[in-house]
């Protein structure tokens, strides 16, 4: 009985961060929808590259398109959406993301917590790194004709991001990003504003630090969390609206004590279908997850005791674990390094590092990617690194291909065919590896007995 | 006490025909089982088993009289053994149908149909029988499908003497095409100890024979481990631990067959995979076609039945184009618009179905690349693997992209993905038989350290 009380627990202290969480988001999306009559200025930008605090000193709310994206998919509101924006005459081929909040919007504007979302009082692009985020804005400009700033964010070719262009994307914060939102809010950058923005920074350098903490305890075995579909959840507060914010802060405090407490107690993380406390096999992720089959995808990887333990997604709005804070006493510097740095600002050589450096810090038994045909910022080269990645560490990858919000693209099948493929692969090479052969067959000989 | 020996299984349950394969305690194949796939995966499973128990007594008994009775009368007695089985569904066929006649027929047209449907049953029997009595005909020589063989004798004759006597073609068709199902569907007493004595009769029970068929009757096939793959692997009512992927299962099989493979290309009706494997047969890396089955076999098939002809008959029509038409689509939904577009701009069917064949193997290029290339050597599985105009088109653009490469396909590939699943299974066994006296012997060494 005692076994079972101790879970309860665990469920219980998982809640407490998922309720934080929930509460949250609800409040943000009510005063979103109150937005027209409090007249707060209302900011739309993307998950990559976001500038909340800024956004935030300024006393304005931000919406992240992708994120209402991500939730209609896993609402099943997608399918919809996407058809009313195809109907309208988006191509098949565009990103998902973009379909599905056309399709939202010009379904009513309905965000994913049944409230309305409010126009937007100015359009901030912080990360030009995805052409597609360019035309998607201009479609949105195009609907609300409200002004639009663009920083441009030079990607990082050769491996880093270069004194020049961190200069000049700091001149365009000054110079462009600063007044657009000076304009939208009526507020001048003064030194209120100023200390404002940077005690917003520090707020998010505490998460910041907290998080990278959660998602460094999957080094444990087991681990104790599951650092892909459980990561999306850990990411959701600081990659959307919350980075900087008291809220912020304190969830991401109640999530590390929960995960240490796990850990503590030699505990997996809990997934759709329970405790997940034997781990048959260790994963390292690259790119997003599929979310019209979110909890379906999940349960193909814990069917088979399989824990992801690191994954490049859950980077996607800030790459923090090696190294890089937001630094209160540099503003707009810190800033500019947190445009250049985001992971699809990388070029491959950088994303193959990180990926062996998962497999290898991480213990991991495999790598997977999930190749999502929607976004080219992640899946343009996806091939090459896995090959490089093998290569450089000697353990095989796997290769899935589905998509973000388009119910259409998930083959079940197909993706669990290969998924137990690949992990049943790994099983025969361990064996191959531990002496047994690997099921050479009878007719190659005797196997060698002792 | 009897004979018994103690055997590997693998089930391969495909999206159109299951198979099994039977390994012996050695790892060597003992029996191999085919059927067509159906509703009911379970009696697919066992069907196939049964198949392949029966060729596994077969196997025993050529073993056991070869010498003595001569390897003929062992060849005239398995025709024997396989008209006995056929005559038998035959019969149940019959009986289904004249059932459904009284049930669904309309009482003024059921009389012709009862004639009908006697004379056609009776007709395929004479045809059976002359194929039995046929010298040059072997067993091996035709479709084990019963549905093959006496499908299209069924309708040959139902056109032939249906509207003479009354009963439509349509009628007739239409009451085999519901009762086929059923005989499918119902496990039948098609066993070796149900036919084997009626077999012997037939071809005049030679004191050889009668012997020898004591003992393989006899023999226990102890199934001590199987192993399900296939596309419809997860249906089969065994444990997670019995069940293999069948990529896995394919490239155990590929190199069971040819020990030198490291490129396996598997080309099934419902995907294409490339798998790329180590000296011991172990997937290395794979690459298999998205949710869509552009390029499959199943492309083939609505090709063929678009230009009203059998899937078999595709790759010697393509075989004899002299100018091949470049097609850039492989996708299903949109052949038949391709093909008819292609006819009425005055294409030949050979031509087109040449620059098809490419197409297909294009795409299956491609997967091979992302799996890794095309390695010394490589082998193709899969139905589409029987396809001459597809192996001409994959030879030749292999050669063109990874220069010379030995290229295997064996006539047995059909088995591949049983055959590596048996593999796995006998391994288990194995890895069992050693892991259990080991773990003693190996405390006691530890205490001897110790000591
Ligand atoms: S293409 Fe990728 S990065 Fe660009 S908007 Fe779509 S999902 Fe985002």
């Amino acid at each position: 009985m005692s076994q079972a009380s101790k879970g309860e627990k665990h469920e219980a202290a998982k809640d407490r961060s998922m309720v934080l969480q929930k509460q949250m988001i609800a409040e943000h999306y009510e005063r979103l929808e109150r937005a027209p009559e409090t007249g707060e200025p209302v900011v739309y930008t993307f998950v990559p590259g976001n500038l909340t605090e800024l956004i935030r000193a300024f006393g304005a709310l931000p919406v992240l398109p992708e994120i209402n994206a991500l939730q209609s998919g896993m609402r099943g509101r997608s399918r919809d959406f996407i058809s009313e924006a195809e109907r309208l005459g988006h191509s098949e081929d565009v990103c998902t993301y973009v379909k599905c909040d056309i399709g939202m919007l010009k379904s009513g504007n309905i965000g994913p917590t049944g409230t309305r979302l409010p126009k937007p009082d100015l359009l901030l692009l912080s990360y030009t790194g995805c052409y597609t985020f360019m035309k998607w804005f201009e479609l949105l400009r195009e609907e609300y004709d409200c002004p639009t700033v663009f920083l441009q964010v030079p990607y990082q070719g050769d491996g880093k991001l270069s004194a020049e262009h961190r200069d000049y994307i700091a001149q365009q914060l000054r110079g462009q990003v600063i007044p657009a939102l000076e304009k939208v809010t009526g507020k001048k950058y003064d030194d209120t504003i100023e200390a404002e923005l940077k005690r917003r920074l520090a707020l998010a350098a505490k998460a910041e630090d907290d998080l990278v903490a959660v998602l460094q305890s999957a080094k444990k075995k087991p681990s104790p969390i599951d650092a892909y579909f459980g990561g999306v959840y850990y990411i959701g507060p600081i990659f959307s609206a919350f980075r900087g914010t008291e809220e912020g802060v304190a969830y991401y405090e109640a999530l590390r004590q929960e995960v240490e407490a796990r850990a503590a107690a030699g505990k997996g993380p809990i997934t759709p279908d329970g405790p997940l406390d034997k781990q048959d096999y260790r994963l390292v992720v690259e790119g997003p997850p599929n979310w019209t089959h979110f909890r379906q995808f999940w349960s193909m990887f814990s069917d088979w005791n399989a824990v992801v333990v690191a994954s490049t997604y859950t980077k996607v709005g800030g790459v923090y674990d090696f190294g890089f804070r937001h630094d209160p006493d540099d503003p707009l510097g810190t800033m500019a390094d947190y445009c250049g740095g985001c992971y699809t600002n990388l070029n491959m050589p950088s994303r193959i590092d990180m990926l062996v450096d998962y497999i290898e810090q991480y213990s991991a038994d495999g790598f997977l990617i999930n190749s999502v045909k929607s976004c080219n910022s992640f899946s343009a080269g996806q091939l090459l690194m896995l090959r490089e990645v093998e290569k450089r560490t000697g353990i095989p990858g796997a290769f899935i291909e589905s998509d973000l919000v388009d119910p259409r693209y998930f083959s079940a099948a197909n993706i669990k065919n290969r998924l137990e493929s690949y992990l049943q692969m790994v099983d025969a090479r361990r064996a191959e590896r531990a002496g047994g052969g690997g099921g050479g067959g009878g007719s190659q000989g005797a196997e060698a007995r002792p | 006490m009897s004979e018994s020996v103690r055997c590997s299984v693998g089930i391969d349950l495909g999206s159109t025909t299951t198979k099994a394969v039977i390994l012996d305690s050695e790892g060597h194949i003992i029996g191999r089982g085919i059927t067509n796939s159906r509703s009911n995966y379970d009696l697919a499973a066992a069907v196939a088993r049964e198949e392949a128990r029966i060729s596994a007594r077969f196997g025993l008994l050529r073993k056991e009289v070869e010498r003595s009775a001569g390897r003929d009368v062992l060849d005239q007695l398995l025709k024997a053994f396989r008209l006995s089985q056929t005559l038998a569904q035959l019969a149940r066929l019959h009986a289904l149908i004249d059932d459904e006649i009284d049930r669904a027929v309309a009482s003024a047209l059921r009389r012709p149909a009862h004639d009908a449907v006697t004379l056609i049953v009776s007709r395929i029997e004479d045809e059976e029988q002359a194929w039995f009595d046929a010298p040059d005909e072997r067993a091996g020589d035709r479709s084990d499908f019963f549905r093959d063989a006496a499908g299209s004798a069924y309708m040959r004759f139902a056109e032939e003497i249906g509207d003479p006597i009354g009963a439509s073609f349509d009628l007739l068709a239409g009451l085999y095409d519901k009762c086929i199902i059923r005989v499918e569907n119902e496990p039948l007493e098609l066993g070796f100890r149900d036919h084997i004595g009626s077999a012997l009769e037939r071809i005049g029970s030679p004191a050889a024979v009668r012997d020898g068929i004591e003992r393989a009757v006899s023999v226990t096939i102890d199934e001590v481990c199987t192993v399900g793959t296939g596309y419809g692997r997860a249906r089969l009512p065994f444990p997670k631990e019995q069940i293999r992927s069948e990529i896995l299962c394919h490239g155990l099989g590929a190199h069971a067959m040819f020990p030198a493979t490291r490129t396996v290309l598997d080309i099934g009706g419902q995907d294409t995979k490339a798998i790329q494997v180590d000296a011991q047969g172990i997937v290395t890396s794979f690459q298999m076609n998205d949710r869509c089955a552009a390029g499959c076999g199943r492309y083939l098939g609505y090709i063929a039945d678009e230009m009203n002809i059998g899937v078999h008959e595709l790759g010697p029509l393509a075989e004899k184009s002299s100018r091949r038409i470049k097609i850039n689509s492989t996708c299903t939904v949109f052949a038949g618009a391709e093909l008819r577009e292609r006819l009425s701009l005055g294409e030949r069917r050979e031509d087109i179905l040449a620059g098809l064949h490419r197409a297909i193997i294009l795409r299956a290029m491609s997967l091979l690349a992302r799996s890794g290339g095309v390695e010394e050597q490589f082998t193709f599985t899969g139905g589409v693997a029987r396809n001459p105009a597809a192996v001409r088109a994959l030879r030749q653009l292999v050669r063109e992209n990874y220069g010379e490469r030995t290229l295997n396909i064996s006539p047995d590939s059909i088995y591949t993905g049983a055959l590596g699943a048996a593999l796995f299974a006998h391994r288990d066994v194995t890895a069992r038989a050693a892991a259990a006296p080991a773990e003693p012997g190996q405390q006691a060494g530890e205490a001897e350290v110790q000591r």
